[in-house]
């Protein structure tokens, strides 16, 4: 433990801190360009330099590289130090004349002009060395590093030239204090996955690798991406052999929360009840070409709309175009892949009501002109009527007529052309910006799913509930219920209805504590079976199971249904069905059949 | 010195193929045990006796008989009865006699379909007078005459009654042999019962591993290579294993772990009437389709269903035979 | 020569959620419909053994009937489906037995569906009626001997 004098007063220092360190720790302000306090410290910008008396003797030394070593009296505000400083900062402003940062640094120290002609007037670059140490200190690519001599030093890639090395991490960007590195999205020079064909929403901006999903997550704390983590990024790329990239997140935690081994973790459970809430997927409208989804920034999905929208998003809540720019005139597309015989031929329910929302915040926001393109308004619900005359009195422009087709026009407007059906004419209208309100489906592994919990599918995908009128949040196999859209389109007030009623369901059961079930199931004498396992993929309630110890099949009779099919089935006619016995059933055959008395 | 009896043995085979008695002999040196214990005085294929022996002893006088094949002629009805009359116990001694066996797949036909593929149009057959066998034939010398030709195959029981039934074509040797301690040690169950197999099915001793059964295509053994471990029904190929009543190994499937389908020769477990009838609720309902065409399409790789699922038991299943 | 018309014998498995309820409403509604099927309710068309109607046709049935729910509103979600399959395969083993395939019929009938019952009940009547009577004990299995006529006093010949 060192003890140090900073600015007249003392203070304690641990082992290996450095001047700098210990000065901001204890909130003495010095100014820094070419420190991070996850890098090793560089001394390039000169910037930090203080003054150390240390056994009579003083120097300027930069405090981000001399360690604070017990004795020793720091002056940061010496005249000495603010005339090296403003020296420095005049060399800085020389160098780079244009860069506001520096500006104001140096305007702060006294500097107003350079006091140097520049080489190059636009030059952003202060050579800090930040980028060089971060992409091989932390991100561990190795791809920057200074390159030349003299005044032509520069950083660079080797041979300055593109590099597939460079894994775009964006790193040297975040700790470049210039801002002169700019991500360029040059599919040459970017680590690649040949496999990312997948749809997936499209970032409306960009986020690090570690954030928190949105303001409203539960449990509001970061994630990680690990496509996206430099670490994880390098254990793939090294199969495993090294992963010791970056970790500026786990290095600045004070918390100490983050924990790059996590692995996942397999809970067995028992339990009495399970409510699947597996929700939906968006439509991917890429499979409708005629909208031209993908061809123009400003044709987004109802859901991209929602995130521009949000306040928490990119834009802070504004609608803007990709370029920035406010949109004057915006289409929004009804029932794209709804209620469409070449995608999905339901309504999905909820997107009339959040389309006229969108108008809505559309006029509000920006006051551009917004065109509906709607087949019918399906304002089913609580105000919602009342809704829609209000969006419709702020002068929303009602289409009655399928938004058929969007073109991309060559200056970047879009063309949306679609049938006005109560004036009975074709219309097309340009616009900055197109709304696709896509359908709503079942999710991508809903198969996979449903075979786990033995749920049926009705033919548009969603999970089969019970009785389509009377049994809405159940299955076909007791404890296991249905809520949410998962079983169908519903929105947010009728999700937290069907919800609720599963809930109750699922209590309901637990709280019985018996249960009277009907006589009438199978049972399978365990003596008697042979364990070939025919009858177990027939039952649709999965009440027959397979005790691999015992090597024979068991009827779950608090499941079974009593429906006879396993009866029937089973091979070695062993299968009781109580009650609807093969002796009863052959005798009813022999008396009917008796001749004629 | 009073010696213990020695059990009075009578085999006879009736419309068989001639297994079950190299099954007996399969028993190898239990021959000598055997001998030790029993006297055979009837076994046509290996004992000079004549029907003419038998005739002449008391009824009731032969201890077990062991009658192996179905009854399809006179002759083989007549020898049952008289076999019934000499012998205290009677048992059906093979697939044949227990449940018509392969001969019972005549049962697809009539005697006069089978006489006319057998004596005029096989490829090879040089009839040209169309001559075929008539139970009374006039020849130079006198009469001949030929037992009838039934036109439906009999089960055994269906002449006799029957105290014991070993299934299998043929029963294995070491069932055999159980079958044999058993009578000499007076351990028979009460009759009529079966002896000499398991009381569940094939699949119960087959060491392959059974998972959920979804089949969408079926294939002929010789079509795919099955894999060695995993059940065969699973693998598409049309196995008889669980209708069959098991006993054709202790401790295995005879059949099916040299990678064949069983046939179903041990008939059907103790639980089911008609073997062809449960093969075909079981089989269709592990079919992975719900539609009509792709079912019917599914289903028609099966070739011959009745003749597959029938092959062993045709004359004990309900319908017996097939109206011509 | 009897006058009277050949009045065939069916048996019909009906299933209780569908068609038995059809049936039953048919005959609370009082539809006209002839008394030639008699019928063995069971829970689900897929309880249906093909045991039980080759069983039929033993005893003396002239046509057998399995009627179910319509495919997809099984009541026990796929029962019906299992039905399919088995009789699609019984139909073949019939038809190698030397039963005519028109003497058997799977049929789908809802609850809702009474006229649709009365018709089937007409129509397969009708034409069970015209294909006559099977009788397979008394004609295909006519004369076989049965153990029970084993006698043991039987005289040896010669």
């Amino acid at each position: 433990m060192a003890k140090l004098i900073i600015d007249g007063q003392e203070f304690h220092a641990e082992e290996g801190q450095t001047v700098l360190e210990v000065a901001r720790q204890n909130g003495i302000a010095i100014p820094t360009l070419c420190y991070h306090p996850v890098l090793e410290p560089f001394g390039a910008c000169r910037l930090c330099m203080v003054e150390v008396i240390r056994r009579g003797w003083s120097q300027l030394v930069t405090s981000c590289t001399y360690p604070a070593r017990d004795g020793i009296e720091v002056k940061t505000r010496s005249v000495l130090v603010l005339e090296a400083r403003k020296a420095v900062l005049g060399l800085l402003l020389s160098r780079c004349p244009n860069v506001p940062e520096i500006q104001e640094l140096a305007r702060e120290y006294g500097v107003l002009e350079p006091p140097f002609p520049a080489k190059d007037p636009e030059e952003e670059c202060i050579l800090c060395g930040l980028c060089v140490r971060v992409c091989h200190e932390m991100v561990k690519a190795d791809v920057l590093n200074f390159v030349g001599h003299g005044p032509d030093r520069r950083v660079g890639p080797a041979f300055l030239e593109k590099t597939r090395q460079c894994i775009g991490c964006g790193a040297c960007t975040i700790v470049c204090p210039t801002g002169a590195i700019e991500m360029l999205l040059s599919r040459e020079g970017i680590y690649f996955d040949e496999d990312y064909a997948v749809y997936e929403e499209k970032p409306l901006g960009p986020t690090s690798a570690i954030y928190v999903p949105s303001l409203q997550a539960v449990p509001r704390v970061p994630v990680i991406d690990t496509d996206a983590c430099i670490r994880f990024r390098q254990d793939d790329r090294t199969e495993g052999e090294v992963n010791d990239a970056c970790g500026a997140c786990q290095i600045l935690c004070e918390g100490g929360a983050v924990n790059f081994d996590q692995q996942d973790e397999v809970l067995e459970l028992d339990v009495g009840s399970i409510i699947v809430a597996t929700g939906f997927q968006m439509w991917d409208p890429h499979q409708l070409p005629q909208y031209a989804y993908g061809q123009s920034p400003n044709i987004i999905t109802g859901l991209e709309f929602e995130r521009l929208s949000n306040a928490g998003g990119v834009t802070g809540g504004q609608i803007l175009l990709s370029d920035g720019r406010k949109p004057e005139k915006v289409a929004i597309i009804h029932c794209v892949g709804s209620r469409d015989k070449n995608a999905h031929e339901y309504c999905s329910r909820i997107c009339c009501m959040y389309s006229l929302k969108q108008a809505h915040l559309v006029r509000d926001k920006t006051g551009a002109e917004v065109y509906e393109f709607y087949m019918d308004m399906r304002a089913f619900g609580k105000g919602y009527e009342e809704f829609y005359e209000r969006v419709q009195e702020e002068g929303v422009v009602m289409v009655r007529g399928r938004g058929a087709e969007v073109e991309v026009l060559p200056d970047g407007k879009l063309r949306v052309k679609g049938e006005d059906a109560d004036l009975g004419k074709l219309l097309a209208v340009d616009v900055d910006m197109v709304v696709l309100n896509t359908a709503i489906e079942a999710q991508a592994d809903a198969t996979q799913v449903a075979a786990l919990f033995g749920l049926g599918r009705t033919q548009d995908g969603w999970f089969a509930e019970a009785h389509p009128k009377l049994r809405p949040v159940e299955t076909n196999t007791d404890g296991i219920y249905l809520a949410g859209v998962c079983q169908g389109p519903r929105d947010v007030p009728d999700t937290v209805a069907h919800a609720n009623a599963a809930a109750s369901m699922a209590l309901g059961l637990l709280n019985r504590g018996e249960v009277v079930v009907s006589p009438q199931v199978a049972y399978i004498p365990e003596e008697l079976c042979s364990g070939c396992r025919i009858c177990n993929a027939l039952c649709p309630y999965s009440a027959i199971t397979f005790d691999e110890e015992r090597q024979v099949s068991q009827v779950n009779s608090a499941l079974c249904k009593g429906c006879g099919t396993c009866v029937a089935a089973c091979p070695s006619g062993i299968i009781v069905g109580r009650h609807f016995t093969d002796d009863q059933i052959m005798v009813q055959i022999e008396a009917l059949l008796e001749p004629a008395r | 010195m009073s010696e213990k009896p020695k059990l009075k043995l009578a085999l006879y085979w009736a419309a068989s193929c001639g297994g079950c008695e190299i099954a007996v002999v399969e028993i190898n040196e239990k021959l000598l045990d055997l001998d030790a214990v029993a006297d055979i005085l009837f076994w046509p294929v290996a004992v000079d006796a004549k029907y003419d022996d038998v005739r002449a002893m008391p009824d009731h006088h032969i201890d077990v008989c062991l009658f192996n094949g179905a009854i399809r002629t006179s002759e083989q009805e007549e020898i049952a009865h008289l076999l019934r009359c000499k012998s205290k116990v009677m048992v059906a001694f093979g697939s044949c006699a227990c449940e018509g066996c392969i001969p019972g797949l005549a049962n697809f036909y009539s005697r006069d379909g089978v006489f006319e593929r057998a004596y005029l149009t096989t490829p090879t057959t040089d009839n040209p007078e169309k001559i075929l066998p008539q139970t009374v034939t006039k020849v130079p010398e006198g009469e001949i005459d030929l037992p009838e030709f039934y036109n439906t195959v009999l089960t055994l029981d269906d002449v006799i009654p029957v105290e014991y039934y070993v299934p299998g074509c043929p029963p294995q040797p070491h069932q055999i042999w159980a079958v044999i301690e058993a009578i000499v040690t007076g351990n028979l169950p009460e009759p009529p019962a079966v002896v000499g197999a398991g009381n569940k099915t094939v699949c119960d001793v087959c060491r392959r591993t059974k998972g959920e059964k979804k089949v969408s295509k079926f294939y002929r053994p010789f079509e795919i290579e099955p894999d060695p471990d995993i059940c065969l029904l699973e693998q598409g190929i049309v196995c008889m294993g669980p209708a069959t009543r098991n006993g054709c190994a202790e401790d295995r499937a005879l059949c099916v772990e040299v990678n064949m389908p069983c046939r179903g020769c041990y008939g059907p477990p103790p639980g089911v009437t008609d073997q062809g009838a449960k093969l075909v609720a079981s089989l269709a309902s592990v079919v992975d389709s719900n539609d009509p065409e792709e079912i019917e399409r599914i289903l028609s790789d099966i070739l011959d269903p009745a003749g597959t699922f029938y092959r062993f038991s045709l004359s004990k299943s309900l319908l017996r035979r097939a109206k011509v | 020569m009897s006058e009277k018309l050949f009045e065939p014998r069916i048996i019909g498995f009906l299933c209780n959620w569908c068609t038995y309820a059809a049936a039953d409403t048919a005959g609370v509604s009082r539809m006209k419909q002839p008394a030639n099927i008699d019928v063995i309710r069971v829970m689900c068309s897929g309880r249906v053994d093909p045991t039980f109607i080759l069983k039929a046709f033993r005893e003396g049935a002239d046509g057998v009937l399995v009627a179910g729910c319509h495919p997809g509103d099984c009541h026990y979600t796929e029962g019906n489906y299992k039905t399919l399959r088995r009789m699609t395969l019984l139909h073949q083993i019939l038809e190698q037995m030397g039963i005519d395939r028109r003497r058997f019929r799977l049929e789908w009938v809802s609850s809702s569906e009474a006229p649709k019952w009365v018709q089937l009940t007409q129509e397969f009547t009708d034409q069970v009626r015209a294909l006559g009577p099977l009788n397979w004990s008394g004609t295909v299995l006519a004369g076989l001997p049965t153990a029970a006529e084993h006698v043991c006093a039987q005289e040896v010949a010669e």
